[in-house]
């Protein structure tokens, strides 16, 4: 009973983590119809530059809070260079992001070296229901049900977010009211920079990341992105959640290297069962 | 209030507005009408500032907005939201004075804009274009796929607004009889020219004209008997 519940706490916190990743996808997709391959890298700067925050004796909190902020900003270089040019087509943007992603291993390995990185997380441990469960874990699913609250009133009550969802809705008749569709884009980009920052920064003390963790972060908030259709921001967290929890279960009961097995196997079905309704935002 | 002088839209290779000049003066209410095809999308969306030109000068004195063919909704989004993005550029925001001038849509401020009839979303259409302040209102095909009695309504409101307001309106529409007894004025354009001008009364009493450009008046007025 306790390695069950242990395996379903730790599994909420990494889904959380993809549902921080899959929930930038999202945003992207749903204002740009981008399909953003630099999700898994942000999460990595993410980490990583918090890991160095805290290195040059920055307080816990302010350093985790700068390195959402930088990282929002480097979603936001990402975006001038992906959709910068005006009338990009979705598929050259994707290929743009993918090469952003490469090129960032690069700087990753330069900077932070090839080892891989945990950045000092809240200590401790919490006994729940008999079962000892890390703080950091904890903090990760609370701060991340944050996010996601935050990002329903952005998007749900402010004027801004009610902009970005109209561009998403109808581009003509955004542009027609006087929206910027390409700068929603922008700011599309920089929240999902920031929403990776987010993940990086929760995840990293109790998962270490290195330059090469980009792309199995990625290919998990992918594959709740996708379970969300690529425009539910809560599908994408219910996703996340599913493969976090059956993930770690599998893991836990049949060994770790059947995890990545496992969602790969959720993201085919999902793929395949979400088929109809992608085509059918494809044909919009 | 609005001057296009020499105007040429093309999109790729291929011209679909051809040298058109239109002048419409402050509080007037002009018609540009025309067979499907013939570019007046292309006019109005040019003076919105959506579609480039390829040549030519287009002159706003002021501020306009745009009734955008086939409604454009938010359809996901509610009537009050539908019509606070209306006013994207400008600061007030409140659509209070809207509810006012239109009260059907107070009574459905709440409602998704999609799942309205066609002429309730004209007329949060309406509204929303007119949240912008405009001076100058852009009303892209009326009547298109709406029943007789509802574009009577419409029509009577925009007649109403520019009489009380003094809101300038250029009225693209392809159903001829409508634009000629709401506009006094009128273009008619023609494979992306304009191939007539002038006092609606006259262009419409004017058998040639009627016969080769705007399927006859009489017809239209038949069409729209037998629907």
């Amino acid at each position: 009973m306790n390695a069950l519940l242990i395996y379903v706490v730790s599994g909420i916190t990494i889904g959380a983590t993809y549902a921080l990743i899959g929930s930038g996808f999202v945003v992207v997709h749903r204002v740009t119809h981008v399909v953003n391959f630099t999700q898994g890298t942000l999460a990595v700067f993410g980490g990583l530059i918090s890991y160095s925050l805290l290195s040059f004796s920055i307080p816990h909190g302010l350093a985790e809070v700068l390195a959402v902020l930088l990282t929002g900003l480097i979603g936001l270089v990402f975006a001038f260079v992906t959709i910068g040019k005006r009338g990009t087509p979705p598929l050259t943007a994707l290929l743009i992001t993918l090469g952003l992603s490469i090129l960032s291993e690069g700087i990753f390995v330069t900077i932070w070296g090839q080892a891989p990185i945990a950045p000092e997380g809240l200590g401790g441990a919490t006994v729940l229901l008999g079962a000892s469960i890390e703080n950091q874990r904890l903090l990760t699913a609370g701060i991340s049900a944050i996010a996601f609250i935050l990002l329903g009133i952005f998007f749900g009550r402010t004027y801004l977010g009610k902009g970005m969802t109209a561009a998403a809705s109808n581009p003509r008749a955004a542009a027609l009211v006087g929206i910027d569709s390409r700068r929603m884009g922008f700011i599309a980009f920089a929240i999902a920079g920031m929403l990776g920052g987010l993940a990086g920064v929760v995840t990293a003390p109790f998962s270490p990341i290195s330059f090469s963790s980009d792309l199995p972060l990625a290919l998990g908030g992918f594959a709740a992105a996708v379970f969300g259709g690529l425009s539910s921001p809560w599908l994408t967290v219910v996703g996340g959640l599913v493969l976090g929890i059956s993930g770690q279960l599998v893991a836990g009961y049949f060994g770790g290297s059947y995890q990545t097995v496992a969602a790969l196997v959720m993201l085919l079905v999902v793929m395949i069962a979400r088929h109809k309704s992608l085509s059918a935002e494809e044909a919009k | 209030m609005l001057t296009l002088e020499d105007v040429v839209i093309r999109y790729g290779s291929a011209t679909a507005v051809d040298g058109v000049s239109i002048s419409v003066e402050k509080g007037e209410m002009v018609a540009l009408v025309g067979p499907n095809g013939a570019g007046k999308s292309s006019i109005v969306n040019a003076i919105s500032g959506v579609t480039p030109v390829a040549s030519g000068t287009i002159i706003v004195d002021g501020a306009s907005a745009q009734v955008p063919e086939g409604r454009q909704m938010f359809a996901d989004m509610s009537v009050d939201d539908n019509l606070r993005l209306g006013a994207w550029r400008v600061k007030d925001r409140n659509p209070a004075a809207i509810y006012e001038l239109l009260p059907d849509l107070a009574r459905m401020k709440d409602q998704k804009a999609g799942t309205l009839s066609g002429g309730q979303q004209q007329m949060v259409a309406v509204g929303r274009a007119l949240m912008a302040g405009p001076d100058l209102l852009l009303v892209d095909e009326l009547s298109l796929g709406l029943a007789p009695l509802v574009v009577a309504d419409l029509a009577n409101y925009l007649i109403e607004l520019n009489a009380s307001r003094g809101t300038t309106i250029l009225l693209i529409e392809q159903e001829v009889d409508l634009a000629f007894r709401m506009c006094a004025r009128a273009y008619v354009l023609e494979a992306g020219r304009i191939v007539a001008s002038g006092a609606s009364a006259t262009l419409a009493a004017d058998p040639q004209l009627s016969a080769a450009y705007l399927g006859g008046i009489e017809a239209a007025a038949d069409r729209k008997r037998t629907k």
